[in-house]
């Protein structure tokens, strides 16, 4: 294990942000802390990374207690949302700080930093300053930099956080090429279930405080713990008592074992995918799908419909809130 | 940041003509017209009274002593000025809005009474802590110590009010970042927190030198005014306008004014424009 955080608990004040959390995090991997916005998933990352100092509880790196470690002793490289670029150093000496405080000879440095500016295709910004990069840019030269050091492990504060779409998407793809050369032991931190689904080995959820579920992005899809991850990981309808993804109903002409009869009461068309709001009772249930589906069934506002989860092995969850309670 | 920053210019209207001519009207009256007259009267028949003055042993003595008391007190408020920035950003400690709001103080307080204060404190006879040092071989009033001690007083808050905004608008992800890249609290200061604030710092120690130059009132109560000895430029100025020395007041008064122009001017011409830094 590269990383084994344990019973940590920090306070802020009266707010609890980490709940006796307990994580491992296995070597060379590229694991995501998925959770909502104040979940903890920040301040467990700043805590390993020394940033924070937990009130109890330990964290190893790579063996070595590094409970009371400084953060500039911890060997970790750290990449902040908002980038944390040295403003009055060009982008050359900023991916050279770290080098330069552990004063190695400065013809390696500069082998090293234009190494790392080739990585992340910076090469012929070298000599620009960080505020005539764009953000992406920017971020990117923050990785180069906090990889030159050749940490032990990679932490990554909401990286793509404070990007537009279409570059978050780029700098997804090319985080986990990244990676799959490099290597190196990598943590990030998300809120965007889709980003860490798509760019992770492995996933800690975080919520309120405490890991809700620690798994591969199949894992936690397919088999979530509760109905909080299941809920969390992607969009979700209720069926009776049960939390179920809305691709996983099946929409039938005539009854069948299990289903459920109702009728549409809305149907709407977002791209390929066409949602269809289905009245069964008191519950109204969601279910997506295609548009040949959809007109195989001839279906239209009114028409009457039977529902049950098709799809064998299926995630479901006993659903915890109101509505199953009134309907069961 | 430069490049999100677009400039919106109103148009001139009537009103901005006349809002433009109060203001310049305001400041000739208060500031430039008065000043410009000194300096006509300290140069009233070329540079000869300005000559006369550095040719008097006790006026340069006094100008030396004014440099000197000057830096000194920049250098202590230099050094304690961004300690205490640095310390009301960085951290939470009880008593830190006291602090804030003692720190203040030197600009609402009058002059005299820093000087009574300082007095009462170091005093030589009768002061709370003056005998005690002055026993060791260490007087400080009526000396230059006092003065350095009234004049770093008065200029306390200068250095700070300048760099605490700039050190909060910086923010700490610089140094948390270079913390993690190994660097010492010493190597994170010096490279990453110096480098941010520094013309804060340059801004704050011109407008301290100004200041401190044109020290008068706690400087007047704590020196003793000896001629030749613990006796400032500004009081030169005092002594000679009392004597119906005026040529030699306004030329004084002429040659202080100026550094103290000198220094804003070379600032405001090196410092970089706003939001480039």
């Amino acid at each position: 294990m590269s990383i084994e955080v344990r019973n940590v608990t920090k306070r802020f004040g009266a707010f609890t942000a980490l709940d006796d959390v307990s994580v491992s995090i296995p070597t060379g991997s590229l694991t995501a802390l998925l959770g909502p916005s104040g979940g903890g998933k920040s301040t467990l990352l700043r805590v390993i990374a020394g940033l924070e100092v937990a009130d109890e509880g330990t964290v190893h790196i790579e063996g070595q207690d590094a409970t009371r470690l400084p953060a500039q002793k911890r060997d970790v490289g750290f990449v902040f949302q908002h980038y944390a670029a040295f403003k009055h150093l060009s982008v050359f000496r900023n991916v050279a700080f770290g080098l330069e405080i552990r004063k190695r000879p400065k013809e390696e440095v500069r082998e090293r930093v234009h190494e790392l500016l080739r990585l992340v295709h910076l090469e012929r910004f070298a000599d620009r300053f960080p505020s005539q990069l764009s953000g992406g840019q920017r971020q990117r030269m923050a990785l180069a930099r906090a990889l030159a050091v050749e940490p032990r492990v990679l932490l990554l504060d909401e990286p793509f956080g404070a990007l537009d779409a279409q570059v978050r998407k780029e700098l997804r793809d090319w985080l986990r090429r990244l990676h799959d050369e490099v290597h190196v032991t990598t943590v990030f931190v998300t809120h965007d279930q889709e980003e860490a689904l798509e760019v992770a080995d492995e996933i800690v959820v975080v919520n309120e405080g405490r890991v809700e579920q620690v798994g591969t992005p199949d894992d936690l899809y397919d088999h979530p713990a509760n109905d909080f991850v299941m809920r969390f990981l992607g969009p979700v309808t209720q069926l009776g008592d049960q939390l179920v993804r809305p691709h996983d109903l099946e929409l039938l002409a005539e009854p069948a074992p299990g289903s459920v009869p109702g009728h549409v009461v809305r149907l709407s068309r977002i791209g390929f995918e066409v949602r269809i709001e289905v009245a069964t009772g008191d519950q109204v249930v969601l279910v997506t799908k295609t548009r040949p589906e959809v007109r195989a069934l001839d279906l239209q506002v009114g028409s009457p419909v039977h529902v049950r989860v098709g799809i064998e092995g299926a995630s479901r969850v006993v659903s915890s809130g109101g509505v199953a309670a009134a309907v069961g | 940041m430069a490049e999100h920053r677009t400039v919106h210019r109103r148009r001139a209207t009537p009103t901005t003509w006349l809002l433009r001519a109060i203001v310049v009207g305001y400041l000739f009256l208060l500031v430039a017209w008065p000043l410009s007259l000194v300096a006509r009267n300290a140069l009233d028949g070329g540079f000869g009274n300005v000559q006369a003055l550095l040719e008097d042993p006790d006026v340069v003595h006094a100008l030396r002593l004014t440099v000197v008391v000057a830096l000194w007190a920049v250098a202590i408020n230099t050094v304690f000025g961004v300690g205490i920035s640095i310390l009301l950003v960085r951290y939470r400690f009880p008593g830190k809005r006291v602090l804030s709001a003692l720190l203040d103080l030197p600009l609402s307080v009058s002059p005299v009474v820093v000087g009574l204060a300082i007095v009462l404190v170091y005093g030589g006879r009768g002061g709370w802590l003056g005998p005690t040092l002055e026993a060791n071989g260490l007087q400080v009033v009526y000396a230059t110590p006092g003065m350095v001690l009234a004049t770093a007083f008065v200029a306390l808050p200068l250095v700070i009010r300048e760099v605490v905004p700039v050190l909060e608008e910086v923010g700490m992800e610089q140094e948390l970042a270079a913390q993690s890249l190994g660097a010492s609290a010493w190597q994170r200061f010096r490279r990453i927190t110096l480098p941010s604030i520094r013309w804060a710092v340059v801004y704050g120690v011109v407008l301290s030198l100004a200041r401190s130059l044109g020290e008068f009132g706690a400087v007047k109560i704590v020196s003793g005014n000896v001629l030749g000895e613990t006796r400032t430029a500004t009081l030169v100025v005092e002594e000679k306008y009392l004597n119906f020395d005026k040529a030699g007041a306004y030329a004084t008064a002429f040659l202080l004014a100026l550094v103290s122009v000198a220094c804003i001017t070379v600032v405001s011409l090196v410092r970089p424009k706003e939001g480039t830094r």
